[in-house]
């Protein structure tokens, strides 16, 4: 398949279950919730190292939250229900919390209720209250700038993490160009994140390594400098690969995401220096979700 | 179907209990066992087609026409469905309510919403003392739900109430809010003295200002967060709070330090 020049690879991208939840924190302004959410999601690129992989899934309008202020939409996502738990409290405690007005809700009705105020609230030393409003418990901790409003609980629910793309072009600034119009177009489609600095990866890996205590190591087939050692994956043309990894609630979000980041490539074309478009997978064996490129296109 | 209607021959010279005729008891009856039920009138027993004329057959939707302030225990544990009552109602009115509605047109007398567990309770009249409260002994009053009063409420409303809302428009008498375990009464009216006697937890949301005791603490203006989202909850109500202007500016009275204390009067500034 060769859109605008641009080769499609029949390939897939592989994904694994995940379980995620969607808080919203609201703050005096705007960016007083940006700056809270940001440090929420920060450090969250990989479950590998991170616990968990996170990010900003939207920037709300005041019509939007359940306090009528500025809000920002935060997606975390982790590999089970304990590990959500721990960071989503942790998170929750030393970045919302911390963070001066602001205020932190479920993003998500229904679901397996996780804690999210039901145990932060003992920072209130006694002086904690709770309110019941339309069947929902919210806490109120006093805090040094007024008080913390927190609901007690958040919704848990299965997700999928490990959506690809591998934009493979003639030069590191084609592939980031690419890129970031690419993740800007994704961004706009609602259920999905794209947990990595800017949307964008450029260690993608492989399964194992040479030295036995690594999981996981280079994607050497993908690096452009071992083109003549390795055994490749590239082209001659090809001097640089990025990947963009989406984690979102269904298959159906991942695969709108991973459509409009392939048409954005696209639609830069091989003029501008995309020449292929791939995926990360393990041959099929690790991941139940198989996300085919050419089927997605269709 | 038509709502199963009870309509009053004539008034009793002694107390009725009128628990039996709730939805969930009378839901799978025909009308001639419905009649058949005895309700404790004083020290005997009564037929309630003696009380009472029936008609209609939705026992989801109950109407009490001609209602008069010795009918005792309306909506007692009542467990969904929904009931009306035309004029006014005695004692002990939704009591250990679950679920449901329930409106009266008229006054109550004393211990309405006593120890209610969930639903909601319209009253246009007035409301008479031990609005929400416990038992006499029990230490936990109103569990859950809402009580919209629309009229005046008599003395120690909100006795031991545990958790849920109290709306009143008109005036509470005193001790309102005694012993308060925890909840929110908000009040449109006056409130009379000794406004959260004891209180432990809870929340006194108040339009106008109170005599304070001296168990309570100025604490300072505050904007608080969760007050607009506590008066929009209110909007689905019909009542006087459903039109109120939101607002998150209140001055915060901590008390009652002879208690607990962590129980708080709100006045919106």
């Amino acid at each position: 398949m060769i859109i605008n020049g641009v080769t499609i690879d029949e390939t897939f991208a592989e994904a694994f279950p995940m379980n995620a939840t969607r808080v919203i924190i609201t703050a005096h302004t705007a960016q007083w919730a940006y700056n809270s959410a940001k440090a929420m999601a920060g450090f969250a690129t990989s479950v590998i190292g991170c616990g968990c992989e996170a990010d900003i899934e939207r920037i709300l309008e005041p019509s939007e939250t359940p306090d009528g202020r500025p809000g920002v939409a935060v997606m975390l996502f982790a590999m089970g229900g304990k590990g959500l738990r721990k960071q989503v409290e942790t998170r929750a405690g030393q970045c919302v919390l911390t963070s001066p007005t602001s205020a932190l809700f479920s993003g998500i009705d229904g679901g397996t209720r996780i804690p999210l105020g039901k145990n932060l609230r003992y920072f209130g030393d006694g002086f904690q209250t709770s309110k019941v409003i339309n069947d929902k418990r919210y806490w109120r901790i006093p805090v040094m700038d007024g008080e913390f409003l927190v609901e007690e609980t958040t919704g848990q629910v299965e997700a999928i993490g490990g959506g690809n793309l591998l934009v493979l072009a003639k030069s590191e600034i084609d592939a980031l160009n690419a890129c970031e119009k690419a993740v800007e177009a994704m961004r706009k489609i609602p259920n999905v994140i794209l947990p990595f600095p800017g949307g964008v990866v450029r260690s993608g890996s492989k399964v194992g390594s040479k030295y036995k205590a690594l999981g996981a190591s280079t994607n050497d087939a993908f690096c452009p400098t071992l083109k003549g050692v390795t055994k490749t994956e590239l082209s001659q043309d090809v001097e640089s690969v990025m990947e963009i990894v989406i984690d979102g609630l269904t298959e159906d979000d991942i695969k709108k995401a991973m459509r409009v980041g392939v048409d954005t490539f696209c639609s830069i074309g091989a003029y501008n220096g995309v020449t292929r478009i791939s995926a990360g997978n393990y041959g099929g064996k690790l991941g139940p979700h198989h996300f085919h490129l050419r089927e997605i296109m269709a | 179907m038509s709502a199963l209607t009870f309509t009053l021959k004539q008034r009793t010279d002694q107390r009725v209990d009128m628990s039996p005729l709730v939805s969930q008891k009378m839901v799978d009856m025909e009308l001639p066992e419905i009649g058949a039920i005895e309700l404790q009138n004083g020290k005997s027993k009564v037929r309630v087609d003696q009380l009472f004329k029936i008609s209609g057959s939705d026992a989801q939707n109950i109407v009490i026409e001609n209602s008069f302030g010795k009918l005792d225990f309306i909506g007692r544990e009542l467990g969904g469905g929904n009931i009306r009552v035309e004029g006014d109602v005695g004692a002990y009115l939704g009591m250990g309510m679950k679920s449901g509605t329930i409106e009266v047109t008229g006054n109550t007398d004393i211990y309405p919403a006593c120890e209610m567990a969930n639903g909601v309770l319209t009253i246009n009249g007035n409301a008479g003392d031990f609005l929400a409260g416990a038992l006499p002994g029990n230490r936990q009053g109103m569990k859950g739900g809402t009580v919209i009063v629309k009229g005046n409420v008599g003395d120690r409303a909100g006795d031991h109430m545990r958790r849920g809302v109290l709306l009143i428009e008109g005036n509470v008498g005193d001790y309102c809010g005694s012993r308060m375990v925890a909840g929110t009464i908000a009040v449109l009216g006056e409130t009379g003295r000794y406004l959260g006697y004891a209180m432990n937890r809870g929340t006194l949301l108040l339009w106008n200002k109170p005599q304070l005791s001296v168990g309570f603490n100025d604490c300072g203006s505050h904007t608080l967060a969760f007050l607009p989202m506590l008066l929009a909850s209110f909007k689905k109500f019909n009542s006087k709070f459903s039109e109120i202007d939101i607002f998150n500016r209140v001055q915060r009275y901590g008390g009652d330090v002879s208690a607990k204390g962590r129980g708080e009067i709100l006045l919106k500034l």
